[in-house]
């Protein structure tokens, strides 16, 4: 496996960008093998058109943001839900 | 727009240097006056946007290396050979000169000093960044949660923080730094020099029954083989978390930093 990821930490910028909260320690579940994990947690390929989220467990796509200059893509199609915990 | 501390509406800030240092010979300390900075978590990281005459810019990430205080912002920056961003951070920005910064963000590899939990640290090279947010905070609240830092480094010329390091080990009370080298120990060390093992980890870590708080940081090479010692060691996954930064360096033939 190549060494070319870092920690889904690393979509904290874009996705806050978007959802004006913290994604990074929401709890996703993936589409492909249910692992149930932090959005924290996936492994992110930054050096793909926009910010690729791979399962670290089964390595299929979770998640990818591509932004633009004045809009941004989210394509969630596989993760099958994300729990996301709200300030009370 | 007032508020910016409660509204979680992202933007980018313009971040003056402020302070810089030489932290080793190929990283750098970088201190920047934030107007408008709401604080942050030990741990969060900010976005840096460099943006060019002709319109083009780049981002990358960079943990936070300071606890709070006031609209003071440190980051340590590794020139990376060849970078679009380390080097123009290590070279070339002066005093004065303002970058694009928004921040802070993550909420997962975070310590909440409210937290009893033991922590274990274990860093590779200048993945003591946000590491060292979490040192200085806990100093800086006199928490009395017990540390232990596991930093490796190349050569004790590779030792981010070191002055300050030796001196908190000496007054900050409950903080155990062990100083791991990969190629070149100084004389006085007790230990040969290697890579971070089972034996490091089982000997200067925490036991897994103690349900201590792991944060990893580094390398995505040396975060992937810590990571994977601590679980063997019985940690629960779920409590130990990384920051991978990327890749080595290309010339680095091991995962070492
Ligand atoms: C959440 C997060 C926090 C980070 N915090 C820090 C920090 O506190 N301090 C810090 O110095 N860096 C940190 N990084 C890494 C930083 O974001 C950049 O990736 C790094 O500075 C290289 O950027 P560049 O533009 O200079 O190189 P690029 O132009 O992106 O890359 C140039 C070449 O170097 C390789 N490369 C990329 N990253 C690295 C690396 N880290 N080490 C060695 N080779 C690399 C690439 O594969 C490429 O071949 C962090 C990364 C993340 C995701
Ligand atoms: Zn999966």
């Amino acid at each position: 496996m190549s060494n070319d990821y870092v920690d889904g930490n690393a979509l904290a910028g874009d996705l806050q960008e978007i959802f004006a909260m913290d994604m990074t320690a929401a709890t996703g579940r993936c589409a492909g093998c249910g692992y149930r994990g932090a959005v924290a947690t996936l492994r992110v390929y930054q050096r793909a058109p926009g910010l690729v989220a791979r399962c670290p467990s089964c390595e299929k796509v979770v998640l990818r943001v591509v932004r633009g200059p004045d809009r941004a893509w989210l394509d969630l199609r596989g993760t099958l839900n994300l729990e996301i915990p709200l300030p009370s | 727009m007032a508020g910016a501390a409660v509204s979680g509406r992202l933007t980018w800030r313009v971040a003056e240097l402020a302070e810089a240092r030489q932290q080793t010979h190929n990283a750098r300390s970088l201190v920047f006056d934030v107007p408008g900075w709401p604080g942050h978590l030990p741990g969060q990281h900010v976005d840096v946007r460099l943006t060019a005459e002709d319109g083009y810019s780049v981002q990358r990430s960079y943990s936070i290396a300071s606890t709070v205080d006031g609209n003071r912002v440190e980051l340590s920056v590794q020139r990376v050979p060849g970078g679009e961003v380390s080097p123009y951070l290590c070279d070339v920005l002066e005093m004065g000169d303002a970058v694009e910064l928004r921040g802070p963000v993550g909420g997962y590899f975070v310590w909440r000093p409210a937290d009893p939990a033991p922590v274990l640290l274990v860093g590779g090279g200048s993945g003591i960044a946000p590491l060292m947010a979490m040192v200085r905070t806990r100093a800086a609240l006199g928490s009395r949660v017990p540390f232990r830092l596991v930093y490796s480094v190349r050569t004790p010329e590779d030792v981010y923080f070191a002055d300050e390091l030796r001196r908190r080990v000496r007054d900050d009370a409950g903080l155990d730094v062990r100083l791991v080298y990969t190629r070149r120990a100084p004389a006085e060390a007790t230990e040969p020099v290697g890579r971070v093992s089972v034996a490091t980890l089982n000997t200067h870590g925490w036991l897994a029954e103690f349900a201590p708080n792991c944060f990893v940081c580094g390398s995505t090479g040396f975060v992937e083989t810590v990571a994977d010692i601590l679980v063997a060691l019985g940690h629960d996954p779920r409590r130990v978390r990384t920051e991978r930064f990327g890749p080595s360096a290309p010339q680095r033939t091991q995962p070492d930093r």
